[in-house]
């Protein structure tokens, strides 16, 4: 079996998690298990304040043993905006500003999978001036889902409709280079 | 609209409307966390880039209206005593941080005190929409409307896969915290709410108590809201919340009916030694009236006392916080002082609904 993170290792660690009663299984390497933060889960019954300071301390060197990073130079992340490093951030458990999330991205997944049950990516609202071009494309991939669902429910006459309704999003002249359907 | 209307009423006129299951749902609240896009959050930002925030929102917003919430009042959070700042605490106005931020911090309440913007909290906005009972949906509906009406000049830090940019990771993405306050006595007699509440835990749904330290809940009010922010949208947040909440009006009501059934007189006991306390008390403590108003309403839903208004619990509940009791005195108050006080308002009001 690969590993269902990177797809090229094969998978060593299994597990099964439940997030929000939610059951699901994991299989990844070990690479991707540090990386991704799917190791180290505090016990549960922490209050927020514990468990916000505890993932924000999420570090490799706890799963790896201490003695393999003390070589290791790490090279501290600063934000070039408001200059919080990522120590700071993680001690103080609060972003200085929007450039922030963009400083620390690649460290940021772990900590949002933790606070929010296993999701990194937003699905809620979009701005609706500054939005632009994201409600359409939100839109389209709403679209899509339900085709796809549609589909396997073989509720085909209903399915017509919303490809139809895909098409004619696609074929405004504003977006032309819109994604391929079908 | 002046900062003296907000003073003087202990209960905001959007209280004043029955909303739907409101013997049991006493408030609905909408969150949305946002902050400006080119400017440092307020943990790390310069004073005078805050002041600029907050002049921005007096400039631009001060008796200005938007739909029903008419005529902003603008309130420089610096400019307040002690005392008028816990008032508005204490009604829900601003929250103890903001009250903290003094310096550069400030709110925007619209008249009929449904609508507060904190401006300067933790993020540089922090948009509040409040609503009678259970109304999940209109205060979501309402809440949105309000913040593109913002954003028409706001420039929101806004990230297409992280959503809304907030200073804390645990509001990343809607920015939305989304809650009921709800009254749950029958629940928290038979203490069935200890065991529903680490089941509602694992649902992703924080509960706590009202003017909430931990999860001491005084006069069994209960705030139940939202934990995760991202990776669901709004609406589904606030389906996931009201499907518990209608759960547990349900229990509560079920609880109500079986203490009926099995220990009718024992509650009726119960009800109306707690009425007898708030009518003839001369020194009470916070944490008794508390108690005793939760009964009484329990009282007033069941029918066992009549002629007394529901509301009544909502308004002596911040009548009585120490802010307001020092607010209607117009003085610093000692603990002993507030007792008496409290102890002579609650006299007073229920003398009212006679």
């Amino acid at each position: 079996m690969e590993c269902q993170e990177c797809h090229e290792r094969p998978a060593t660690l299994h597990f099964t998690q439940y997030i929000n009663g939610q059951k699901s299984e994991v299989h990844v390497c070990e690479v991707c298990a540090k990386e991704k933060g799917y190791m180290n889960y505090p016990e549960e019954g922490y209050s927020l304040h514990n468990l916000l300071s505890g993932l924000m301390n999420f570090d490799t060197s706890t799963i790896k043993g201490p003695q393999q990073n003390t070589f290791k130079q790490v090279q501290e992340l600063q934000c070039p905006k408001c200059e919080m490093t990522f120590s700071e951030f993680k001690q103080v458990g609060k972003f200085g500003c929007a450039v922030c999330y963009d400083t620390f991205s690649g460290r940021l997944d772990p900590i949002f999978r933790r606070v929010h049950a296993g999701n990194t990516k937003h699905q809620g609202k979009i701005p609706k001036r500054q939005g632009g071009d994201l409600h359409k494309k939100k839109l389209l991939e709403d679209y899509k889902m339900k085709l796809r669902r549609l589909i396997e429910d073989e509720a085909f006459e209903e399915a017509a409709e919303i490809r139809d309704k895909i098409k004619a999003l696609e074929n405004k002249p504003e977006d032309p280079e819109e994604g391929d359907p079908s | 609209m002046t900062l003296q209307n907000f003073m003087n009423e202990a209960i905001s006129p959007w209280m004043r409307e029955e909303g739907p299951d409101s013997d049991i749902v006493l408030s609905s609240r909408i969150r949305l966390a946002r902050n400006f896009a080119n400017i440092s959050y307020p943990i790390i930002a310069d004073k005078d880039k805050l002041e600029e925030i907050r002049d921005f929102f007096r400039d631009n917003y001060e008796h200005q209206s938007f739909e029903e919430y008419k005529d902003f009042a603008f309130v420089a959070i610096g400019d307040l005593s002690p005392v008028e700042k816990r008032v508005l605490v204490e009604k829900h106005l601003i929250s103890p941080h903001l009250a903290e931020n003094a310096e550069t911090a400030a709110a925007i309440i619209s008249e009929n005190e449904q609508v507060s913007l904190m401006v300067n909290e933790e993020d540089h906005i922090r948009i509040q929409l409040y609503f009678p009972g259970f109304q999940l949906e209109n205060a979501l509906q309402k809440a949105f409307t309000f913040d593109d009406f913002l954003e028409e000049k706001v420039n929101y830090a806004f990230d297409e896969t992280r959503g809304y940019l907030t200073s804390c990771p645990t509001n990343v993405g809607t920015g939305m915290r989304a809650s009921v306050m709800m009254h749950l006595p029958a629940l928290a007699m038979t203490k069935q709410i200890n065991r529903m509440i680490p089941a509602i835990n694992q649902l992703g749904l924080v509960v706590r108590g009202i003017y909430g330290e931990g999860s001491e809940a005084v006069g069994s009010i209960f705030q139940i809201s939202n934990q995760i922010t991202l990776g669901k949208t709004e609406e589904d947040i606030v389906e996931d919340l009201q499907s518990v909440v209608k759960q547990l009006i349900d229990h509560e009501r079920k609880a109500r009916t079986r203490i009926m059934e099995q220990s009718r007189t024992s509650l009726e006991d119960r009800i109306f030694r707690s009425y007898g306390v708030l009518e003839y008390s001369r020194i009470i403590e916070s944490k008794e009236a508390a108690v005793c108003l939760s009964n009484v309403r329990l009282g007033i839903d069941l029918g066992f006392i009549e002629n007394v208004s529901r509301n009544i619990l909502n308004e002596l509940m911040i009548l009585t916080q120490p802010g307001f009791l020092q607010q209607y005195a117009k003085r610093t108050l000692s603990a002993n002082e507030r007792d008496v006080l409290r102890a002579s308002l609650i006299r007073e009001r229920l003398q009212l609904e006679k």
